[in-house]
């Protein structure tokens, strides 16, 4: 874990969230929504990370929480006059914290392989809740009249409706997430889940209370997964149970792997190149009537991803330095 | 619920249970000896299923055969198709994490799928059972029960039996048991561990393509039938115990049972009621019903 961070770290965020910041100016509306789907992927990729790379704790049904916070805002939200932010946006995170709180008490006696499974076994159980009974809509999905705002004494602030005002209000929440994050992992939490992921067995025996700690993460985790749900079902002005499936589960993990695990940039980027993976070969410019079989060139470069690169993204550059200057093994 | 009905949902029950089981036992083998969390096994299902759906107008005028005919000459194809697929793919994965082996089989899931799409087509297909199959025989008056299904658990409980008498009664077994426990011991007695994951990976390939092959004529034959089959033969997976046989036996009769009676009793929340069984059971027992460890 680094604790000092050099200015040249730092350089490369800053940039990408002045590019980030920049983007609506410049950007078609076409691509500024495509940028504004990624932010909100980033930030529940970002959610996972927490569990998968800080933690060690690798969960199959993070996307359960994302869609939690999608159908409580969609829920709470009224049929014709405008909720405020203020109240809504916090009762989503402790909606999807409490459901984290439920899940991950009762998965986290668990571990391993079982682990993944039992969280994916919760995962679906909440996508039949959505899915079978008539509590949304069904399969149908339900919709979103309204978008919230922020108003003060009949002065509006902030208004979601607004899709630049929305725009920013995103880049903001993955800023923050990021910004909690980064911070969470330099503090001695941080630094206690870190320990938990190398070697739970001696942090207990050093005194921690492992499995608190886990919980803790795992609620965090959740509660930060359902501000990515809030914003998606903000921006859809839809929702339906396919966000709660367990392959938008492995989407998220998947973009975690292809950024790279243990780095926060890592799933940022992750989740920018899988967005942009599917964009492309789903682009009939590029590839006429092929682009109607997109899963088989995004399935090829998965594998290939992983095989060249099975640290992630953000390990080439070391990857490559490696190459460059080959160590000879000693002896 | 009458005594008819009830007898008939029991069968239906054993036969959803029996034909989760050829899945998942394939996949219990290849996790708990090769130790691959193999996303792709559900592809094989629906490789199995459109296998039976292409290949028997072939076999009818190439061949004159029937179901039957197509059904071994499925079988030898997919022997082959697992052992090229060990040879060239998944015995890379081995030293991988798996995290990574998650990421690599889900990408074969969509190369799969989409190969499928380009071969085949999206549309939904129907498959005949064997004309003599194709009756039903009537059962405490006005019920009766088609004949096919019962087929199905039959062939079933057959490759059930010869998958015990080859694990526990034949040397190929032993080495399999062995390596299951420990790898690097079973190595170094001489047992060629490279040839054994081939053979291991091969068969759960076979057995979950037959299984898709016998399905065909009462499940149909659609996109996408693969993944539903993945996630519930990895649930009895997990309730049965990792790498056990046993295990995957019992839970997948469990699973057959819950579903259908969960969709006859409470159709309502029938979809989830599988999930929390396994919820229970891992909450009550961790690592599943029979951990070899």
């Amino acid at each position: 874990m680094r604790t000092l961070r050099s200015s040249a770290s730092v350089a490369p965020l800053a940039a990408a969230l002045i590019a980030l910041a920049a983007f609506p100016y410049v950007g078609g509306k076409f691509y500024v929504d495509l940028v504004l789907t990624t932010m909100i992927l980033s930030i529940f990729a970002l959610s996972l990370e927490l569990l998968v790379g800080n933690t060690g704790l690798v969960s199959f049904g993070h996307a359960a929480f994302f869609g939690i916070g999608a159908y409580a805002t969609a829920l709470l939200t009224p049929s014709a006059n405008a909720p405020s932010l203020a109240w809504l946006l916090p009762a989503v995170l402790v909606i999807a914290g409490l459901a984290a709180a439920a899940i991950g008490a009762l998965s986290l006696r668990t571990r391993g392989v079982y682990f993944i499974m039992v969280t994916l076994a919760f995962a679906q159980m909440a996508y039949y809740v959505f899915h079978d009974t008539k509590l949304a809509g069904g399969s149908d999905g339900m919709y979103l009249y309204v978008k919230p705002v922020l108003a003060i004494g009949g002065f509006t602030l902030v208004d979601l409706g607004n899709s630049r005002t929305f725009y920013y209000a995103t880049l903001a929440a993955l800023a923050l997430v990021f910004a909690l994050l980064a911070t969470i992992g330099r503090s001695r939490f941080g630094h206690a889940l870190a320990g938990i992921r190398a070697n739970e067995q001696r942090m207990r025996a050093v005194g921690f209370s492992t499995y608190s700690y886990k919980l803790a993460a795992f609620v965090l985790g959740g509660a930060l997964a359902g501000i990515a749900g809030f914003l998606h079902a903000v921006k859809d002005g839809f929702v339906n149970p396919e966000i709660l499936a367990w392959h938008q589960s492995g989407a998220v993990l998947l973009m975690l792997i292809l950024g790279g695990i243990g780095s926060l940039r890592g799933a940022v980027l992750g989740a920018f190149i899988f967005v942009l993976l599917k964009e492309l070969f789903q682009s009939e410019v590029l590839f006429g009537g092929f682009a109607r079989h997109w899963q088989l060139p995004l399935g090829l470069t998965i594998i290939a991803c992983v095989a060249l690169m099975p640290n992630g993204v953000v390990a080439v550059p070391a990857q490559l330095r490696r190459l460059r200057a080959p160590v000879a093994h000693a002896g | 619920m009458d005594f008819a009905v009830f007898l008939v949902q029991c069968l239906n029950a054993v036969q959803y249970g029996l034909l989760l089981f050829l899945v998942a036992s394939g996949l219990t083998l290849i996790f708990g000896i090769l130790g691959v969390i193999n996303l792709a096994h559900g592809s094989f299902y629906m490789i199995g299923a459109y296998l039976a759906y292409a290949l028997a107008p072939w076999v009818a005028t190439h061949l004159g055969g029937g179901f039957f005919t197509a059904l071994v000459i499925g079988l030898v194809l997919s022997v082959a198709f697992g052992y090229v697929l060990e040879w060239g793919f998944v015995s890379y994965l081995y030293h991988r994490e798996h995290l990574q082996q998650v990421l690599m089989t889900y990408g074969l899931i969509l190369v799969f799928e989409e190969l499928r799409s380009i071969l085949v087509g999206d549309d939904v297909h129907g498959v005949p059972p064997p004309a003599w199959l194709a009756g039903s025989i009537p059962l405490g008056g006005v019920m009766s029960y088609p004949l096919y299904r019962l087929f199905i658990s039959g062939v079933c409980i057959a490759v059930a039996l010869g998958l015990y008498a080859v694990i526990a009664r034949t040397r190929l077994g032993m080495a399999i048991r062995a390596g299951a426990s420990n790898r690097e011991m079973v190595q170094s007695l001489g047992v060629d561990i490279r040839l054994l994951y081939r053979i291991v990976f091969a068969s759960g390939v076979a057995l979950a393509v037959f299984a898709g092959m016998i399905a065909a004529p009462v499940s149909s034959v659609y996109p996408g039938m693969g993944n539903q089959v993945l996630i519930v033969s990895f649930v009895v997976v997990v309730i049965g115990g990792i790498g056990s046989i046993r295990g995957a036996l019992l839970a997948s009769l469990l699973v057959g049972f819950v579903d259908t009676f969960g969709n006859v009793l409470m159709p309502q929340i029938a979809g989830m009621l599988v999930y929390v069984l396994m919820a229970v059971i891992l909450l009550w027992r961790p690592e599943g019903l029979f951990r070899t460890s």
